[in-house]
């Protein structure tokens, strides 16, 4: 176990190297203008270009050029000094800033969708084939297929802030959780529904196609012949099967949402989250936000890939980290 | 006369499907008294584990269609509701699955596996529960119960999985033991073991037992009664002496012929009988086992009924052959090597 911990964590390291390496090369094949005269401004000298030039490393060219270039952001993002080209904030301090808003964000509808999520699946599979079943089936592709930009801007306009048909709802924003719970509470349901849609449905439908699965497995007909009740079959059976192929999804579903990919969501409801932040930096052909927020981002998703492993053994004994 | 546990009168038992009507039981009665052995024989697809699982109500379901009885102590399990059959499954029918690979669950260990029976009958404490699972499982053989009661499924071999099985259907201490085919994915030489720990546990638990399978070498041993099926029926019903020394219908011959023997001059190859069971939603006309019988005539169009052809009470068959005739050829069936060596 130790071994393994140890193995998978230089493992993940060397992903985190992959992917600012990629991220920084994508970003220097595209086109998009020269990153000393953006942030030289407007009515730079050509020896203020030249400078900062020199000082980024851009001058140098070839394979070296490229590390040393690379090296010198990664070295600066690790050491908080990194700052955005366009208007020289921190990238560090930006996306702490934006943590509170995103944590809040992803946990309250990674909550969310788990919960209905592993309702839905396993009231539509019990109920397999009859009305309710295939109500819950159609809705749940609806959930699957509605855009999630659409969904947040059609429930702004209906139901949210002044300008809606009824304003049951604020129009977007973050209310910090320690200034008001409350309004941080109410600020955040529609974004949580908006966010928690679409994975309610695609998890709805995969734990109840399992179900049906596992109901067929010779040992739920033995649990059937000591006598069980019908609910502790599905419980203790059933469902603690089902469960392991949704316990993956979900960590790696909240780890991209945590690590800032609910950019969509954040962006509708002007949530200033890591998220927004990304968005803006997109908008701006910002390289260092970007890599930061990658990096962030990637660091979840690794984190969260051998939680789940980890979780898996704990799950399925028959699985033994090795 | 012992106590009669359980009688089942002209079961029949339908699935409705999308190519037709199943008919995968269709009329078979037999009883069964306490501390005997009834055998169940049958192919693949002859309505024997069906028959075994609407015993235990296992087969209910929107497709199923039942008509018959089932008398167990009197009762008619057919007509007791799926709640209430959790009263009778594992604490008066217990049974045993063929495949002890899959029928455990993976993530619980074998003594919750067990334990868990034991709860769902009386409130049993943990502790209780706990020692009583060890005990079943020194019971049902297996060494180091105090430890090995903690391994997961994955850490026992299949025999001792059986074992494990064997020791949750008997938890409830059923009157009933049905072991639908539980040697069948086993070696050979745990086989033997298996039959005959279900024998000494039937005397011990004072139970009695319906033991299913395809090999009637498998229960030689053991069975006081045999019911040969095929096609959903039973075609011969008798004690393991009719069956095996006196077989009226040529279907049992040529399961019998199937059987390796070390008291009999070895055969080139052993016997298989030709051909497939028949669809058990277009059933042939008249002798279900018609289209694979060497010895069919045309009086086979007809179905035979279940009689007693021959002299000994109580043995049963469906063939219209001449009794003496079938006595005469049967061994062509049964070994042929050994009519050549004599």
């Amino acid at each position: 176990m130790g071994a393994f911990i140890i193995r998978r964590i230089f493992g993940m390291l060397l992903v985190l190297v992959a992917v600012s390496l990629i991220v920084y090369l994508i970003f220097i094949v595209i086109p998009g203008g020269d990153p000393a005269e953006r942030i030289a401004g407007k009515v730079a000298t050509q020896a203020n270009i030249l400078d900062i030039r020199h000082k980024l490393g851009l001058d140098r060219h070839g394979f070296t050029g490229f590390f040393i270039q690379w090296w010198s952001l990664v070295k600066q993002l690790f050491t908080a000094k990194l700052v955005s080209y366009s208007d020289q904030t921190n990238v560090v301090s930006q996306i702490k800033q934006g943590l509170p808003a995103t944590f809040s964000l992803s946990i309250g509808a990674g909550i969310i969708w788990f919960g209905f999520g592993v309702l839905v699946g396993t009231i539509s599979a019990v109920k397999a084939g009859r009305f309710s079943d295939r109500l819950i089936t159609g809705l749940a592709l609806v959930g699957i297929s509605i855009p999630v930009a659409w969904l947040g801007l059609m429930l702004r306009y209906f139901l949210a802030g002044e300008g809606g048909a009824v304003s049951w709802f604020p129009d977007g924003g973050y209310v910090p959780l320690t200034s008001n719970p409350w309004q941080w509470f109410y600020h955040l349901l529609l974004p949580w529904f908006t966010l928690a849609v679409l994975f309610i449905g695609f998890y709805g439908r995969v734990l109840r196609s399992n179900i049906l699965d596992t109901i067929n497995e010779d040992f739920v007909r033995t649990a059937k012949a000591k006598g069980l009740s019908n609910r502790r079959i599905l419980v203790k059976h059933v469902l603690r099967a089902s469960l392991i192929p949704i316990v993956t999804l979900f960590g790696l579903d909240f780890a991209s949402v945590i690590g800032g990919g609910a950019i969509i969501t954040e962006t509708v409801y002007n949530l200033h989250g890591v998220g927004w932040y990304a968005a803006q930096s997109i908008y701006n052909q910002d390289l260092p936000p970007l890599i930061g927020v990658t990096l962030y981002g990637a660091a979840f998703i690794v984190v969260f890939s051998l939680l789940v492993d980890i979780f898996y053994a704990y799950l399925d004994p028959r699985i033994r980290l090795a | 006369m012992a106590e009669r546990l359980l009688e089942v009168n002209d079961l029949k038992v339908q699935f409705a499907t999308e190519d037709g009507i199943v008919r995968a039981v269709d009329g078979i009665s037999f009883q069964l008294e306490r501390g005997k052995v009834l055998g169940i024989v049958g192919e693949s697809g002859s309505g024997k584990s069906v028959t075994a699982m609407t015993l235990m109500g296992l087969t209910r379901g929107v497709n199923a269609l039942f008509e018959g009885e089932v008398l167990y102590k009197g009762k008619d399990l057919l007509k007791v509701s799926d709640r209430g059959m959790q009263e009778y499954r594992g604490n008066e029918l217990g049974m045993i699955f063929q495949d002890p690979m899959t029928s455990l669950n993976p993530v619980y260990r074998i003594g919750e596996q067990i334990a868990e029976a034991i709860q769902a009958h009386g409130k049993v404490g943990n502790r209780a529960a706990r020692s009583r699972t060890i005990e079943l499982l020194r019971q049902v053989g297996i060494p180091n119960p105090e430890s090995r009661v903690d391994d997961f499924p994955h850490q026992f071999s299949g025999g001792m999985r059986q074992r494990a099985m064997i020791a949750i259907a008997l938890s409830g201490n059923p009157s009933v033991l049905i072991a639908d085919e539980p040697t069948t994915a086993l070696d050979v030489t745990i086989q033997a073991q298996i039959v005959e720990l279900v024998s000494r546990l039937k005397d011990d638990f004072d139970s009695s037992v319906i033991f299913i399978t395809h090999d009637l070498g498998a229960i030689a041993e053991i069975a006081d009664e045999i019911i040969v099926m095929y096609a959903g029926r039973v075609v011969e019903r008798g004690s393991k002496r009719d069956i095996f020394y006196d077989p009226q219908m040529p279907y049992t011959w040529g399961l019998l012929g199937s059987i390796p023997r070390l008291d009999r001059p070895r055969p080139e190859r052993l016997h298989t009988i030709e051909g497939m069971p028949p669809s058990l939603i277009n059933l042939p006309e008249g002798c279900k086992f018609r289209p694979r019988c060497p010895h069919a005539f045309d009086r086979c169009m007809q179905e035979p009924g279940l009689e007693n052809r021959v002299e000994t009470p109580g043995h049963l068959d469906r063939c219209w052959l001449d009794v003496e005739f079938k006595r005469a050829h049967r061994d062509e069936t049964i070994s042929p090597g050994s009519v050549e060596a004599a």
